[in-house]
């Protein structure tokens, strides 16, 4: 066998290798978007009405159904409220294994009107936090969603808000499992529910 | 005691009737007016209602007035890519031969400035202005303050 043969078969060998390790790295798992999404946690560290500071911790084993709003909210927060009080209602014992928190993205004015006396009003399950604007930030950057002040004049105090208006479904681990959109159905919402006791 | 029965039964049904009342003036009309039981007055009520335009011609939703709120309003909830807003509508078409709801998460009556606080049961009145029919007068009836519609289904 010439050098030159050799140096023929040393490159097909190493050009064999070069594809398997390029086959391997292409079929090797990799983190896919779902894994992240798993992995996402959302926290909160704010006051209840009380004034005591509640953070994500205290809920560890239970589903948290969490959800965003104000309390000066005529249509939106009045019929997620209820949806959410009909869930408690309608799980039975299974409600010790859920939370629901509603967390307000209006908390000046939300303590002054009284969050207590609100989330109460629709069921007494219902945890009601108000932080203030840099614990209220903090708060949905860490569960990713929107709310914005809209200079609204016609309106009492100049302003109303928009804000995302999905629940999300935090599990016993913390860890962020799905949204419903608003308008899902209590029904649909227990039936989701009860698919993961 | 027979009477007292029969007088209930149709006391209980008079008030069904009048809980769930058709209003109407002109071409439009109006069905299903409610409202939701309020926490005081610190806080904006709500109105859902029902109108119909039985009419040849299109007619508008431009206002609305009553004694229970200093300043009530049309608005429109609008949820776009999960985010809710509240804008303020002008007015609410009611195209000809149509049906158009001020139902939950869409247009509604804020009832701001409530004068004293909605209590389940108790009914207050509205009067609704139309671009073409004029004005019209309906009674709503307050429901629980976790009302998701108005319950009148099996009076219709």
């Amino acid at each position: 066998m010439t050098g030159l043969r050799r140096i023929q078969i040393g490159l097909w060998i190493m050009a064999g290798l070069a594809t398997l390790a390029y086959g391997a790295l292409t079929l090797l798992p990799k983190p896919s978007a779902q894994t992240e999404e798993a992995a996402f946690r959302p926290v909160f560290a704010l006051p209840d009405g009380g004034g005591r500071l509640r953070t994500t911790d205290e809920f560890a084993g239970k589903f948290q159904l969490v959800f965003f709003g104000f309390t000066n909210c005529p249509d939106v927060c009045p019929t997620t409220l209820s949806e959410v009080a009909q869930v408690m209602d309608d799980l039975g014992d299974d409600a010790t294994f859920v939370q629901p928190i509603f967390i307000s993205i209006d908390p000046e004015r939300d303590r002054r009107l009284g969050i207590d006396a609100f989330t109460q009003a629709f069921h007494p399950a219902i945890l009601g936090l108000a932080g203030d604007a840099r614990e209220t930030k903090a708060t949905a950057a860490s569960f990713k969603i929107f709310f914005a002040q809209e200079e609204t004049p016609e309106v009492a105090d100049g302003y109303t808000m928009s804000h995302s208006s999905a629940l999300y479904l935090i599990g016993p681990e913390g860890d962020w499992l799905r949204q419903f959109d608003y308008g899902t159905s209590a029904a649909d919402i227990q039936s989701d529910l009860n698919s993961r006791f | 005691m027979k009477t007292i029965l029969l007088a209930t039964a149709l006391l209980s049904v008079a008030a069904v009737a009048q809980a769930c009342g058709t209003f109407t003036m002109g071409d439009i009309s109006i069905e299903r007016a409610w409202s939701r039981a309020s926490i005081g007055t610190d806080r904006p009520g709500v109105l859902y209602l029902e109108i119909t335009n039985a009419g040849a011609a299109d007619d508008a939703l431009v206002g609305i007035l009553t004694p229970a709120a200093g300043m009530p309003m049309l608005h429109e909830t609008v949820v776009t890519d999960g985010i809710a807003s509240m804008p303020h509508a002008a007015s609410v078409l009611v195209p000809a031969g149509q049906t158009v709801a001020l139902s939950p998460g869409g247009f509604h009556g804020m009832l701001m400035g409530l004068t004293e606080a909605l209590t389940k049961g108790a009914t207050f009145p509205v009067t609704l202005t139309f671009a073409q029919a004029g004005s019209v007068d309906v009674t709503v009836d307050v429901l629980s303050l976790r009302a998701e519609g108005p319950g009148c289904d099996d009076a219709k």
